[in-house]
């Protein structure tokens, strides 16, 4: 968006589909047909060096898909992803942060195997001493004690285990981390100590984060820019505070209006109707028509583009 | 509460207990509270608070060896905390309906929502023909916003969407006219949107039918849109109680002052959020005197030798020594 910053990440028509088959057997036996899921269309953004951008939108909007391409967890159908080059010149090197702890860490290794890993897998550290000495100043770095490394995962709360996964991912020195909810499965007090963790390590590392999030008002607190997903692609894309002073498409308006606001407890707000349909037989047209309060046949036939509006947002609408 | 309508629930002194080879864990401490008709109490807490298992004690569905080791609790004047296993199930579903978190487990997958819904409803009612039990099935249905009902009732819980699924859990938890409804974490599992759908179901029924509501929840959001009154949990007790709008906004007890804190907010952006250091306490490790005093800023000496009770404040009341002579 803002052309004079350089970015650390450039998607460009970024498309993933599934096979979501039956097995052969039954597909010959009941006459079934194959079955895609597209799980993402069409997606391109480009996130600058040092920022923040965000993914939102319900489940199955593709959002943890693209966290998934972005690190190579799974090859795109079509598409590109380029990473600029980093420091020692190679491209960026990118890492990832889970949504649940409890899941993303191995039960038997102790907490200085885990972390260590990365070090003795990509022989990143040439001698066991200096393995554990970064070892050492990475538990530091996320905020926990040497003493630490000698537990189990299961010794700890589910903040410490994030702050163990954050220490595993920061351990091959990456530029780039693809955090997918990483805070969801925490508690709001513990929620906070990690956002500020993560806030402060950006800092201090000059980390470039592609954060993904249903939670509105987290994103709001960690992003410069976000993208609002919907059935696997990208309906509006802008500056934080574009976005959430002036929505322009009407799923992200939906979605604004249904952050609860603590500090306005029985808030009159609009209730929408309908739910997010299969994104195995998404709607014609604009995904989105059968929701939306704007739609007309238009809609129904037409899929909108992502069109760039004067303030620097890009919205896929044909009345925004 | 100074309000003469009757309690629907009525909590005095729980304490729940569950003990172990390395001695016994009070998982629940002097517990008090009541619920009037028609009203939504909203209880949080972060995870291990002991938020379910007040819940769960309630439904007399604690699990082993846990167990009700102090204290009453009464439905409509009635102590229901001492009985046995057979009573309570007739209880349970009659008197207090349930929704727990995640719909798909809660529902029977070999059975059409229509089946499910009848078998409530003749087990609960009795006298009710088949034929009376359907058409209920079709009006709950109905009532819980579930479209084209009279197709629906014959469809099985996987042909519905998580937020139908919900919305069906909501009509069994209905189904025979409880008095009390515990729903812990209702909307949990659901996207944004279809949050706020719930979330406003529930508030429209339980005040059509006068039911009392316990909403479990760590979503102060949830909390927000939906409940009359908040109950803060920590550590297994109760640390403060009061109106939703002077608790959210004006929050007593320095706990839910840090927490409401450090929930980012809509409004003005902040660099860092307010953090509250360290962690919940373990149960078998609370600290001596007031539980939050090793993460409180504003701990005195006194925080650190006695517990406080509830005490009352403007308009409700927490369990911090601020508001009777101080922490000195």
């Amino acid at each position: 968006m803002t052309a004079t910053q350089t970015a650390a990440l450039r998607v460009e028509k970024l498309d993933r589909v599934f096979d979501v088959s039956a097995p052969f057997l039954s597909r010959l036996l009941y006459r079934q047909e194959r079955r895609y899921l597209h799980a993402v269309n069409d997606v391109s953004f480009s996130v600058p060096s040092g920022g923040c951008l965000s993914l939102v939108g319900e489940s199955g909007c593709g959002k943890s898909t693209v966290a998934r391409l972005v690190t190579g967890i799974y090859p795109p159908s079509s598409g590109q992803i380029r990473f600029a080059p980093g420091r020692s010149g190679q491209p960026l090197s990118a890492q990832m942060i889970f949504q649940d702890p409890y899941a993303s860490l191995n039960p038997r290794w102790r907490v200085k195997t885990i972390i260590a890993e990365p070090l003795r897998e990509l022989k990143l550290r040439d001698t066991e001493a200096l393995v554990a000495e970064r070892v050492a100043e990475l538990l530091g770095i996320v905020g926990l004690n040497v003493a630490d490394g000698d537990k189990f995962p299961h010794e700890f709360s589910g903040g410490q285990r994030q702050r163990i996964s954050i220490a595993r991912a920061l351990a091959s020195e990456p530029e780039f981390l693809v955090c997918d909810e990483p805070t969801s499965a925490l508690d709001v007090s513990v929620q906070a100590q990690i956002l500020n963790l993560m806030r402060r390590l950006q800092d201090e590392l000059g980390l470039t984060y592609l954060f993904i999030s249903h939670d509105l008002s987290v994103v709001r607190h960690m992003s410069d820019q976000i993208a609002v997903m919907y059935l696997g692609r990208i309906v509006e894309h802008a500056e934080t505070e574009v976005l959430f002073a002036d929505p322009k498409h009407p799923y992200t308006r939906l979605l604004l209006e249904t952050i609860p606001d603590v500090n306005s407890p029985h808030r009159d707000r609009k209730i929408v109707a309908g739910e997010v349909p299969s994104p195995l037989s998404p709607p014609s047209g604009c995904t989105f028509h059968p929701r939306c309060p704007l739609a007309q046949d238009r809609c129904k036939t037409e899929r909108p583009n992502l069109e760039t509006k004067p303030d620097g947002a890009r919205v896929a609408c044909h009345f925004a | 509460m100074l309000d003469a309508t009757p309690s629907c629930l009525e909590v005095r002194n729980l304490v729940v207990e569950f003990p172990g080879r390395h001695g016994t864990v009070t998982a629940l401490n002097d517990i008090t509270l009541d619920i009037r008709p028609g009203e939504i109490l909203g209880v949080v807490g972060e995870s291990g608070a002991g938020k379910s298992m007040t819940g769960a004690a309630i439904l007399g569905l604690l699990e082993r060896p846990g167990r009700i080791a102090g204290g009453e609790i009464s439905l409509a004047g009635r102590r229901i905390d001492g009985l046995g296993d057979r009573a309570m199930e007739k209880v349970r579903g009659r008197e207090i309906g349930a929704i727990f978190q995640d719909p798909l487990t809660s529902l029977n997958p070999l059975f059409t929502v229509g089946a499910q819904l009848s078998e409530t409803i003749r087990q609960h009612i009795p006298g009710t023909s088949r034929a009376q039990a359907r058409a209920r099935a079709v009006e709950l249905l109905q009532e819980v916003g579930i479209p084209a009902p009279q197709e629906r009732v014959d469809h099985f819980p996987h042909q519905f969407s998580g937020g139908m699924r919900q919305r069906v859990v909501i009509a069994l938890a209905l189904a025979a006219r409880p008095k009390l409804i515990i729903a812990d974490e209702p909307t949990t599992a659901l996207d944004v949107s279809i949050q706020a759908q719930i979330t406003g179901l529930l508030r429209k029924l339980c005040k059509e039918h006068d039911t009392a509501v316990m909403l479990v929840t760590h979503d102060m959001g949830v909390i927000a849109e939906t409940a009359d009154r908040v109950a803060v949990m920590y550590a297994g007790r109760l640390i403060e109680i009061g109106p939703v709008e002077d608790v959210l906004k004006s929050p007593a007890h320095p706990y839910t002052r840090g927490l409401m804190a450090s929930i980012p907010a809509l409004g003005a952006r902040v660099r860092t959020l307010h953090q509250i250091d360290g962690a919940m306490p373990r149960l078998n490790a609370i600290p001596a005197g007031c539980a939050f005093n090793p993460r409180c800023t504003l701990a005195g000496p006194r925080c650190r030798r006695n517990r406080p009770d509830l005490i009352p404040t403007r308009s409700g009341q927490a369990a911090c020594w601020l508001y009777e002579g101080g922490v000195e």
